[in-house]
């Protein structure tokens, strides 16, 4: 029940919306996004730290075609709800300052988008997870199309060709493995697991790459990702937030829930491929970073070099890897949601985000700039920043893979300091200029926005061991699955 | 037991009072800041005596431990915020806190004018609890964690005035050469991980012993490990940031880019010295890499003309010489010349600071001279802490720098070589600047020569107690040849045991060759004092003035051999040159090319097919019958 209210209130929220007063939509939305939480907090205390999944519900839907109403939480799922239900009200919270028109759909939409987000996190069906999945790309479509910015039609048109065209390759996975169920067919994950780990090692291949081109485009991963820079870039600031915070991170679930145990084999043949690209992308995305004149393009390259190294400790299929990927998508949310705004902070005092037109910030602005230092600390991830517990699990499990490697992908330390710190710099600090000299710093409403992203970063960096203890079962279960399949089927 | 809680309260004390100072309560006067930053280095200072004490009066051997809490644990992946205090780490602390200390005091009047009195404070009270967690850590994660957090606060402080792009740009060249030393060290203490399954220094040291002398696996992780001690103490080739650092407030200079930030190299190292035992190869390539940093650094220092230009070179230098003492496996006296030049050089930068004071900010020797009459304080505390640095005895870089020459000999005479002409350079450079400062007549210009004073007593009186320990602090390590005991020595003993007994029995030199040695580079380093003394207080020379070309030899020294720029030239060109070249060909026109590309294939496509769709019945029948033919076809075959 749980479960499926956690699905379901925000759409409800949404739906009770539509009746209201355009001026009430704001506070509205954000009472039911803060409800919502409070539901996550109740389950988070209802859960036990376990491998077993929790507040399971599990009904026909259509009987006929053995598609079920399954969900239910587990570690793994805790975490990604936890991040959703979180940066859901932080998001909505962030845009209180704008007036967008008409905020009864833009805010309905942003409400639909979470329901569909808790919808991924939590389906253990895997036609439920299909429709979730594509649920969730139309209200971010229109969010982008309507309140998006110059150019929005074609950037738009292209994310989302490019990020539908992803999902139908993976739905023809899952119907294959679907029709590879025995009897009455079924979606339920179990089935569909059984039905993937008995194909033989050239057909696991085949349906890997069908499942992992869905969830690399989603993420992205090199070279899927030409869509992203131009999407967060033209997106208003919530789209992007709720892009990079929160909706990237169903690509990689999808890879834990929805390729690894599937295909145990067809990991196994091609993980060092996924590794390579994932790797490469964190060099050359931090690269184009550092070329970046626009800042919420560099932050958005700086995405795709955070998301590689997720995705390449994720792929080495170590434990510590895994849980590295789990703690650092938490983290990653955070980080870029509070970098998302503190850029918009920037437009909106400045009319421009182009770090040479800035500068000199600092001088009138110092609680913007411990805020922005510290989100900054995050993302280079320096040690006792949430960013630090993740990177140093994920580089360590990339380097146990190969030494060779883990050291490429540790070049995100370093480049990854050029292209923050140079931001940093060319916006804050020296001389201000006309554009800047008047910088209003940081007022109430963005500071409740501002405070708990600085708040969650070092408390996450200093004292993780509550977060890694919720997945840390779950994903050591999720392990002995595969290696115990791979090492049987050798 | 007490003294074990007490841990704990030493890294926390400076912590507490940076965010009482930054976060508490923001309208602090300055009196109130200036009371509790420096009351919270105070109090750790108080309690690192105290367990100083405590491990002095404890049988050999004996080291405490306390555990805060779990940090970061998963899997087969373990590590805790827990602290060690053994004979290492207590001189360490007994140096981060007592010389921070006093340069906290002497920040309180150099800094009284700024207006960001408090946040200066607040740096520096966090950089001393990164700096304690650097060398109190029982792991080898929780000294990465000071080790980054120190380097942090480098780059706060080196930028601290960041209204001047060029001291930001200084403080990013900081923080990116330090990271790259840090990834070298990540991937070390990773590669310690994956072979030792543990990374907490007991173990690890523990089962370190059962591997051979020379082991492949040693040596990866000595030579990982020295990449982050490059980084962060400024050795070749990653050296360059030092000097630029200056830019920072002058106390900067004397706590964090000389006294103790830059000397966490030499703790890491003398940290493993078993690891470092066990790898010829890595002690190799540390005494290589010390002695052309010693030798190289002290060449350009002699052409500097900027005050604390030069005592950055020196610093760069004497790290060298410490660096070339851990090579040849002399751990202690690595740790001593440490202590002392944190003494001399902290009280040679607060010197200096005290100068730039007076002299309305310049910091030029050649716009100074003469001020011995202005500043006597200054000039006494300074002239002792260039004795001591040139090594002249009885003052403290005597006996630390005799010693490193002494094991430099028993290691090889070319070693030895190299570190005595390093060290007799220093002698020259550094009198050449004391002489350009202190001696002859004014060459400022009569408006900053009106503004000439002698510092407040909050600045003086630091001065002198570290003149006071530059002047004795030696003797904590007189050799068995001018019949002392090395206390020093005797303390550390417990944590070098086990490579001592790795390495065998060090070949001491005899008593003979031993005073050989020290009158020579005594005799050489007076010649060396005359020499300048005669360019530069009796020929009155003065180093060329900006502009006027320089010839040769000279001008490569005085370009600092045009490293800089050869960076630039083959490092950050490049990779901006690369970045443009991934942004405007590989990303847009060829990654981005084939996915539109794509796109305009499928739309093609459709296009063609809908031609298919004619409405003619009669088409539709035909093209059924030919699909179920081929249909069938193809099953039949299969």
């Amino acid at each position: 029940m749980l479960t499926t209210l956690l699905i379901f209130w925000p759409l409800f929220g949404a739906l009770i919306l539509l009746a209201l007063d355009s001026r009430m939509a704001k506070p509205w939305a954000l009472a039911v996004s803060l409800i919502e939480f409070a539901f996550f907090l109740f389950t988070v205390f209802s859960f036990q730290p376990d491998a077993s999944t929790q507040f399971v519900t599990n009904v026909p839907w259509i009987q006929s075609l053995g598609i079920n109403y399954y969900v239910g939480i587990d570690g793994i799922s805790m975490l990604m709800v936890l991040l959703t239900t979180l940066l859901t009200p932080l998001i909505i919270l962030s845009s209180f300052k704008n007036n967008y028109e008409n905020p009864v759909s833009f805010y309905g939409l942003i409400l639909t988008m979470e329901m569909a987000l808790v919808g991924v996190f939590v389906a253990l069906d895997g036609f439920l997870f299909y429709i979730f999945w594509e649920l969730a790309l139309i209200p971010i479509y229109f969010i982008c199309l309507r309140w998006g910015g110059v150019n929005r039609g074609a950037v738009t048109l292209k994310f989302f060709i490019y990020t539908l065209a992803g999902s139908l390759v993976m739905l023809v996975g899952l119907l294959y493995l679907y029709y590879q169920t025995p009897g009455q067919h079924s979606f339920a994950v179990e089935a569909l697991y059984a039905a993937g780990q008995q194909l033989p090692s050239s057909t696991q291949g085949l349906i890997f790459w069908a499942l992992f081109l869905a969830f690399a485009i989603k993420m992205p991963i090199f070279p899927f990702h030409t869509w992203q820079p131009d999407t967060y870039h033209t997106a208003p600031t919530q789209g992007t937030m709720l892009l990079s915070g929160i909706m990237l991170k169903m690509g990689i679930f999808g890879v834990i829930r929805w390729l690894l145990p599937v295909v145990p084999l067809g990991v196994k043949e091609w993980a060092s491929t996924a590794i390579v690209l994932s790797v490469i992308g964190i060099v050359y995305a931090s690269c184009l970073a550092i070329a970046q004149r626009d800042l919420k393009r560099l932050i958005a390259y700086s995405s795709i070099a955070h998301v590689g190294l997720i995705a390449a400790g994720l792929f080495t299929l170590n434990r510590i890897g895994m849980q590295g990927a789990m703690i650092q998508m938490v983290s990653h949310g955070v980080v870029i949601v509070g970098l998302f705004y503190i850029i918009d902070i920037v437009f909106s005092r400045t009319s421009t985000q182009e770090i040479a037109s800035l500068g000199g910030i600092r001088n009138s602005a110092p609680l913007f700039t411990t805020v922005f230092v510290v989100v900054m600390l995050g993302s280079v991830a320096l040690p006792l920043t949430s960013g630090f517990v993740g990177e140093f699990l994920l580089i360590n499990s990339i380097f146990q893979f190969n030494g060779w490697i883990g050291a490429i992908a540790g070049l995100t330390m370093i480049l990854g300091a050029v292209y923050m710190l140079r931001s940093f710099q060319q916006t804050m600090l020296g001389e201000a200029n006309a554009r800047t000299q008047n910088f209003i710093d940081i007022g109430l409403n963005e500071k409740i926005v501002l405070y708990p992203i600085v708040a969650l970063i070092i408390l996450i960096g200093v004292y993780p061991a509550p977060l890694l203890k919720i997945s840390e079962a779950a994903v050591e279960n999720l392990h002995t699955i595969i290696t115990n399949y791979q090492a049987l089927n050798q | 037991m007490v003294m074990s809680e007490l841990i704990g309260l030493i890294p926390l004390a400076p912590l507490l009072g940076f965010l009482f100072i930054g976060f508490v309560n923001k309208d602090l006067t300055k009196g109130w800041v200036a009371t509790i930053a420096c009351g919270a280095v105070l109090a750790s200072f108080a309690m690192s005596v105290a367990l100083f004490f405590n491990l002095l009066n404890s049988p050999a051997g004996t080291s405490l431990t306390f555990t805060a809490f779990d940090w970061i644990s998963t899997g087969n992946f373990s590590v805790a915020f827990s602290f060690l205090v053994d004979p290492l780490s207590s001189i360490m602390m007994l140096i981060i806190t007592g010389v921070g200390f006093l340069i906290h005091v002497y920040s309180v009047g150099y800094m009284y004018h700024d207006d960001g009195f408090r946040r200066f404070f607040m740096y520096l009270n966090l950089f001393i609890f990164f700096m304690l967690l650097l060398v109190m850590g029982s792991n080898y994660l929780l000294m990465f964690v000071g080790w980054e957090g120190v380097g942090l606060c480098s780059y706060l402080l080196i930028g601290f005035w960041f209204k001047n792009q060029d001291y930001n740009d200084a403080a990013k060249k900081a923080f990116i050469m330090n990271r790259i030393g840090d990834l070298g060290l990540i991937l070390g203490v990773i590669l310690i991980f994956v072979h030792f399954g543990s990374i907490n220094y007991a173990d690890v040291f523990s089962k370190a012993v059962d591997y051979p002398v020379g082991s492949e696996i040693i040596t990866w992780i000595t030579i990982l490990l020295f990449v982050g001690a490059i980084g962060k103490s400024a050795q070749i080739p990653l050296y360059t940031w030092l000097p630029d650092a200056m830019a920072g407030p002058t106390p900067v200079s004397a706590l964090i880019h000389a006294a103790t930030m830059v000397t966490a190299g030499v703790y890491m190292i003398a940290r493993n010295n078993i690891l470092y035992t066990l790898s010829p190869l890595a002690l190799e390539i540390v005494v290589v890499i010390g002695l052309a940093t010693a030798l190289f650094a002290a060449t350009i220092a002699i052409a500097q003309n900027d005050i604390k230009k030069v005592l950055a070179y020196s610093t760069v230098s004497q790290l060298g010489l410490m660096f070339a003492a851990l090579g040849v496996g002399a751990f202690t006296t690595g740790i001593f010349h440490m202590a002392t030049h944190a003494f001399f050089k902290a009280l040679l930068f607060l010197g200096a600071g005290s100068v730039i004071h007076a002299m309305s900010n310049e910091q030029d020797i050649r716009q100074m001279g003469g001020l011995r009459k202005y500043l006597p304080i200054t000039f006494a505390t300074f002239l002792i802490g260039t004795l001591a640095i040139a090594g002249i005895p009885p003052f403290a870089g005597f006996f630390s720098k005799d010693e490193i020459l002494a094991n430099a000999f028993g290691h090889s005479q070319i070693v030895w070589g190299v570190a005595a002409l390093a060290s007799i350079l220093t002698a020259f450079y550094m009198f050449r600047l004391f002489f350009l400062t202190f001696s002859g007549t004014s060459r400022a210009s009569e408006e900053v020569k009106h503004h000439i004073h002698e510092s407040p007593k909050s600045m003086t009186i630091p001065l002198i107690v570290l003149a006071v320990l530059s002047a004795v602090g030696g003797f904590m390590g007189v050799p068995e040849v001018l019949g002392g005991g090395h206390a020093l020595n005797q303390f550390l003993a417990p944590v070098f045991e086990t490579s001592q007994k790795i390495a065998g029995e060090h070949h001491h030199l005899d008593h003979s060759t031993e005073f050989i040695l020290m009158g020579v580079i005594v005799g050489v380093t007076f010649i060396m004092i005359f020499i300048a003394y005669t360019l530069y207080v009796r020929s009155k020379r003065i180093p060329t003035p900006e502009g006027v070309a320089l010839n040769g030899a000279h001008k490569l020294v005085y370009h600092k051999y045009y490293i800089d720029e050869v960076y630039h030239t083959i490092v950050v060109k490049p990779l901006y040159f690369i970045s443009k070249v991934f942004d405007t060909v590989v990303e847009k026109l060829f990654i981005d090319g084939i996915v539109n590309g794509t796109g305009r294939l499928v739309t093609w496509g459709s296009k063609t097919l809908r031609l298919v769709q004619t409405g003619n019945t009669g088409f539709y029948i035909f093209a059924m019958v030919i699909s179920i033919i081929i249909l069938l076809v193809t099953k039949s075959l299969i």
